[in-house]
């Protein structure tokens, strides 16, 4: 379809998705991405006028939901946290989110 | 052979106890390490399990799988072991609550008897991207066992487990099933609880069983199936059959000409017009039927799954679990370290072709797009099954591929073809073993309408008693 990538857009996607993509790796992406979009692009010719888009197969029956309210989960606390790389107490540690230049 | 129902029947009558069981096929793993089937497996905490299930048969209280091992993905939850999903992200990794659908499991009286390897995430078609390794398929160990739960089909194909459960997102329990010739259902989205199944594409997953016959699967589905009100809305249960199918002249079954497209070899065209032949002769009405938008199907797929993917992925910052990166410098570059030492290739790779059709510009060209495609390709389904009770396709174009042989990922995305349309559509499908093409299994695909599982089961099994595939082909007769 539209142009294809660049290698300033990998760079910009990388950075939302919050992922460093090496110099070498950008250069193989750039082909095997662009195939991709490529091959995808056929959709372009699709007559989709006055079609709804499905976001996901409701097949005939009601969406479940859950009611709106908190129940014991009987998970253990201790064995969540003790997956995260550093926590104290009853909480995650994490690095600061502000820092004093940035301050918000 | 040894499926899910003679060894229930061994149990039963006391010709072998489950410690027994589990000490065979734990033996059998032992001696059959080159095909990297599992990632964990535990001798002594499978034969406690066994242990406290012999226990329980003792005193009068077996569940409906009491003492069976089945053989687990390593994407589902199970607590107190080891969860990866076949990534370094999640090394280490204790699940800290079991799955529905393995709580459903272990309720009935099951052991789980080890976690399989995958595509990591199950993001592939071939189980050769896992962080663990290569999974070889037992027909032959230069070639793939398909994927992503290559590991589950493996182990059932190479009789270390009698059963097993997988995960469907594009194919990825009915092309390794065709692949190592075994039996593998993806239920309709939404027959199974999702609670506990690590998420790739949420409106595509669903979980489903392994087998070495339609009745064994058939059986691990009635305890799977259902929703499960007290952890999630992720599932509604199933029909049971309005009727059984005792004749194969009540069936009217339906071939759609897209699924045999120019990628098909000629060894998997004459196993399926075979099979088509002989269900012709049985009395069965086959007739030709068009799915249109089948190719347009796996475009679909390749924008709306990595989109879901890139969503489902981005909980993976090495903050509450997963690889833990502890010199990075600000909170920024420790997302950033832990997401890019964390996950492979094919897996960065989807996530950032998720981020960018979902991205300022472009969403409406691709992923809205694609949404709209959706809707038509699901309305193919609607109108097939107007005509038919069931639709009949190869599963997979070709046999196993060689190991390497679709290095580029394109090629890889293109082997997907046939099983795709299914999750769009969100229909429950099997594969179903029907011949061998040079020395390898030809998987059947047979299509069912929404929540009519059980009586897609039901003509597979009479589809079943006409191939007699399980009779007349095992592996082990072969090499």
């Amino acid at each position: 379809m539209s142009e294809p990538l660049s290698p300033a857009d990998i760079e910009h996607v990388a950075e939302l998705a919050r992922l460093v993509v090496s110099a070498e790796e950008k250069e193989q992406l750039l082909g095997q991405l662009n195939d991709i979009l490529d091959f995808v692009g056929q959709l372009q010719a699709v007559d989709t006028v006055g079609v709804e888009p499905l976001s996901h197969p409701t097949l005939g029956r009601p969406n479940p939901t859950q009611p709106d309210q908190a129940t014991p989960s009987g998970l253990v606390l201790e064995e969540l946290l003790s997956e995260a790389p550093d926590y104290d107490g009853r909480q995650v540690k994490v690095k600061a989110v502000f820092t004093d230049t940035e301050a918000a | 052979m040894k499926t899910l129902k003679t060894l229930a029947a061994q149990l039963d009558v006391g010709q072998k106890t489950s410690v027994e069981l589990v000490r065979d096929y734990l033996a059998a793993a032992r001696a059959d390490s080159g095909l990297n089937a599992f990632l964990w497996q535990d001798e002594e905490a499978i034969l406690a399990q066994a242990k406290a299930s012999d226990e329980r048969r003792a005193a009068g209280r077996a569940g409906q799988l009491e003492g069976l091992p089945i053989a687990i993905k390593d994407n589902l939850l199970t607590k107190g072991l080891p969860t990866t999903a076949g990534s370094r992200m999640l090394e280490g990794y204790i699940a800290p609550y079991d799955a529905t659908v393995i709580r459903k499991l272990k309720a009935a009286g099951a052991i789980i008897i080890g976690k399989t390897n995958l595509d990591e995430f199950a993001m592939g078609s071939s189980t050769e991207n896992s962080g663990y390794g290569v999974t070889k398929n037992p027909w032959d160990d230069s070639r793939v066992p398909g994927g992503s739960s290559g590991g589950s089909a493996v182990a059932v194909a190479a009789d270390l487990a009698p059963a097993a459960l997988g995960t469907d997102t594009g194919g990825s329990i009915r092309q390794p099933a065709a692949f190592c010739g075994v039996v593998g259902l993806k239920p309709t989205y939404g027959a199974v609880s999702r609670y506990g199944a690590i998420a790739m594409g949420s409106s595509l997953d669903q979980i489903g069983p392994f087998g070495r016959s339609v009745n064994d699967v058939r059986l691990l589905l009635e305890v799977m199936a259902g929703a499960d009100p007290a952890h999630d809305a992720t599932a509604v249960g199933l029909n049971q059959p309005a009727k059984t199918v005792n004749d194969l002249r009540e069936i009217t079954i339906g071939v759609p000409k897209e699924y045999f497209g120019e990628a098909m070899e000629p060894g998997v065209l004459t196993q399926i017009e075979q099979t088509i032949e002989r269900l012709r002769q049985a009395g069965a009405t086959v007739i030709d039927v068009s799915l249109p938008h089948t190719e347009q199907a796996l475009a679909t797929y390749y924008i709306i799954m990595p989109a879901e993917v890139s969503s489902n992925l981005a909980r993976y910052d090495g903050i509450r679990f997963g690889l833990k990166v502890k010199q990075a410098g600000s909170l920024l570059d420790m997302y950033k370290q832990a997401r890019t030492q964390g996950f492979g290739p094919e897996v960065r790779r989807r996530i950032l072709l998720g981020t960018y059709v979902l991205s300022a510009g472009y969403y409406d060209a691709y992923y809205k797009k694609a949404q709209q495609v959706r809707s038509l390709v699901k309305a193919d389904f609607d109108r097939a099954f107007e005509q038919v009770d069931v639709l009949l396709t190869p599963t997979s174009p070709t046999t196993a591929f060689t190991i390497g042989a679709k290095a580029d990922p394109l090629s890889m995305y293109l082997a997907d073809v046939n099983t795709v349309p299914i999750n769009m559509a969100g229909v429950p499908a099997l594969s179903l073993p029907c011949g061998l093409s040079n020395g390898l299994p030809v998987g059947l695909q047979l299509i069912g309408k929404p929540y009519d599982d059980f009586m897609l089961l039901c003509i597979a099994e009479k589809i079943e008693q006409i191939i007699g595939f399980t009779e007349q082909a095992k592996r082990s007769e072969t090499i």
